[in-house]
């Protein structure tokens, strides 16, 4: 017989081990997937899993990808472990993308080693500026964070797509949607030669030992876990709440929008339409199955990273559809989410003998 | 200049024809967030119904089944988020936004063979009374059933909250699920009931608008309208009838972007595009102001889980 417990405190051992359970299952789920769509299962998944990651080209793929998730995701935990609800983080990054592109722009054909500096900040102030919306809306007209920042995203693409449109585009461009190349020195510098990982790296790693600092080290750290567990106890120990919500979408929004700039003035080098295959909302994923810990979002930022270049892999060799990635990551989440029962509950066999 | 009478009637209609995937989707939400639940998977049940509904009428040719499809592919995709939310007491919020990520996903997935195809005509009712009346002919008349079912939908979810037991129910489980619970009410049971019925009404209108709306399979077609939706309901402090309102509101935007754009005004389109978002900001901060206002109206335990052990 089967009885489910409840524990007396949840389990840190396994608050640790549910991720990897959750990637596990989500491993047997894809297999299953697509062996309904007639694939074999374990081929699908080593074109999807291992192939990719096989080479040295592949690696540096994987860890310019899993940059913007880790800077996006290493934001949001600052968001989420203070009980606010940053859904949109695509559109800071978009937002920081517009605005320090357009400082990039300013500096077309000019050289110089501060460039790059002023266009990083112009980028990171970009994302605060706009995650600053939905965090002054909440703290001062009471409004729903989670459905301003959503709404913002649109905007965002939106605003990028007249500029990149219109009066930003290229002029010798011939009428396609997207702007000059910034000069070299507006670009962050590649690391390896041949391979696309860049300096955009750095900033991540960055963010990773600030916010553990910050976390565990410090008192603003303590307040915000003290919100995120108990608003009430938070209010009754005079907390500043109001601040302290301004104050963790910015963070969010910088790192957001610092994700834009490590894509535009990374692999990209110009501002066109497509300028984020979702980044923002797969961190969301990537921040809960990191645990919200910063360690464990550099760990989850490259499994979910894997989710794009597999898709892209078994779409070209086995013309598995490339939305795969996306169907993974929901998967992720949900069988992440579904594992923490087991952080409060038991279960328990009863043997039928005595 | 001679206006047309008749134009105006149809200008009216077809924001109304625009409004109706709010609608359904809204309603179906607020039932759900009546009983406590706040499911943020609308703009994926959506896609999912849209989904659904196009591939069924494509591969079996039969308009009942695709509908009755999409609905029950909504319950289906709903039922993973009752689950979690529900059996393995997970965060409302989290789960919703997986349900949207996996729902976008897997509709694409579905969707590649159907890309391209164009879609059937869909059946109109009273087609031959739209010139009987000056401008009130093209607004009542001419409309498929699931249009006539939306306009007609938030007064029957009003009748079902106020008047009936069960409304009382589900009521009573959103605004204290402990008492709800003590009375001998199974909590869980309503909150399953409540998630499915609001898959249900999102798949159907997902299902119109790729089967109805704009006959055609296009990729993230539902373009944020789940959201939209989600945003209604906060408009409507919980209250059906003004669904209706905030519909009318969003479905005009819609609308008059498209007869801007014909006139020839000179704004930017992308401005337009954006407008019904920039406008739903906005209507939200005018709402929510007034917190008072909001506390009262608010489910008690909207997003809060339930369990009983506890």
């Amino acid at each position: 017989m089967i009885k489910i417990v409840k524990r007396d405190q949840p389990s840190r051992a396994i608050f640790f081990f549910t991720p990897v359970l959750a990637i596990f299952l989500t491993l047997v789920a894809g297999g299953l997937i697509f062996f309904i769509l007639g694939f074999k299962p374990f081929e699908a998944l080593k074109f999807f899993f291992i192939v990719p990651i096989a080479d040295k080209y592949g690696f540096s793929e994987l860890l310019l990808k899993a940059t913007p998730l880790c800077l996006i995701a290493i934001g949001l935990s600052f968001c989420f472990k203070s009980n606010n609800w940053n859904i949109g983080a695509e559109g800071q990054l978009t937002f920081g993308a517009i605005v320090s592109g357009g400082v990039a722009l300013l500096f077309y054909e000019q050289e110089g080693f501060y460039i790059l500096p002023i266009v990083i900040l112009a980028g990171a102030i970009g994302g605060m500026l706009y995650a600053s919306i939905p965090a002054i809306l909440k703290t001062y007209f009471n409004t729903n964070e989670i459905l301003v920042s959503l709404m913002l995203v649109y905007v965002s693409k939106l605003i990028l797509d007249y500029l990149v449109v219109g009066p930003w585009s290229n002029p010798e461009g011939f009428n396609f949607p997207e702007t000059r190349q910034f000069s070299d020195s507006a670009k962050l510098p590649l690391l390896f030669e041949g391979l696309r990982i860049h300096a955009g790296i750095f900033l991540a790693l960055a963010a990773v030992v600030i916010s553990w600092f910050v976390f565990y080290k410090t008192y603003l750290g303590f307040q915000m876990k003290v919100s995120g567990f108990s608003l009430k106890t938070a209010k009754y120990a005079g907390y500043k709440g109001k601040k302290m919500i301004v104050l963790v979408f910015l963070i969010s929004g910088a790192c957001a929008g610092l994700a834009g700039v490590g894509e535009i003035t990374g692999p990209i080098g110009q501002l066109h339409r497509e300028i984020s295959p979702d980044y923002g909302f797969t961190a969301i994923i990537v921040a809960f199955l990191g645990r919200l810990h910063p360690v464990g979002i550099i760990f989850a930022s490259l499994v979910v990273a894997i989710t794009y270049l597999g898709a892209e892999t078994a779409q070209i060799f086995m013309q598995i559809p490339k939305y795969t990635g996306q169907v993974f990551q929901g998967m992720i989440l949900f069988f992440l989410l579904a594992s923490d029962y087991l952080l409060f509950f038991k279960i328990k066999f009863i043997g039928s003998k005595k | 200049m001679i206006i047309d009478i008749n134009f105006i009637g149809l200008i009216i209609a077809s924001i109304m024809a625009s409004a109706v995937p709010l609608i359904l989707a809204s309603c179906g939400e607020l039932i759900t967030e009546r009983s406590g639940v706040l499911n943020l998977g609308v703009e994926g049940m959506m896609i999912i119904g849209a989904i659904s509904g196009f591939a069924l009428m494509t591969v079996t040719g039969s308009l009942i089944i695709a509908i009755f499809g999409a609905m029950l592919a909504g319950v289906l995709i709903s039922t993973i988020f009752a689950f979690l939310t529900q059996t393995l007491i997970t965060n409302h919020v989290a789960t919703g936004l997986a349900l949207t990520i996996f729902g976008i996903g897997i509709s694409a997935m579905i969707g590649k063979n159907f890309v391209g195809i164009p879609g059937k005509e869909f059946p109109v009712l009273f087609e031959g009374l739209k010139d009987t009346i000056p401008l009130l002919g093209p607004i009542l008349f001419g409309h498929s059933i699931v249009f006539y079912f939306a306009f007609a939908l938030p007064f029957i979810t009003s009748y079902f909250l106020k008047k009936t037991k069960i409304g009382l129910i589900v009521r009573a489980v959103g605004d204290s699920p402990e008492s709800a619970s003590n009375q001998g009410i199974n909590v869980r049971l309503v909150r399953y009931a409540c998630i499915l019925y609001g898959g249900a009404m999102s798949g159907l209108a997902g299902a119109y608008l790729s089967m109805i709306y704009t006959p055609q399979w296009i990729e993230n077609m539902t373009g944020g309208r789940g959201w939209i939706a989600l945003a209604l309901v906060v408009f409507s402090t919980w209250n059906p009838i003004k669904i209706l309102i905030g519909a009318m509101i969003f479905g005009g935007l819609t609308i008059i972007q498209f007869h801007m754009q014909a006139i020839g005004v000179r704004i930017p389109v992308q401005f337009l595009t954006a407008l019904p978002y920039i406008v739903t900001i906005i209507v939200l901060v005018v709402i929510s102001r007034d917190s008072r206002k909001i506390r009262l109206s608010t489910p008690s335990s909207l997003g809060k889980s339930f369990h009983k052990d506890n």
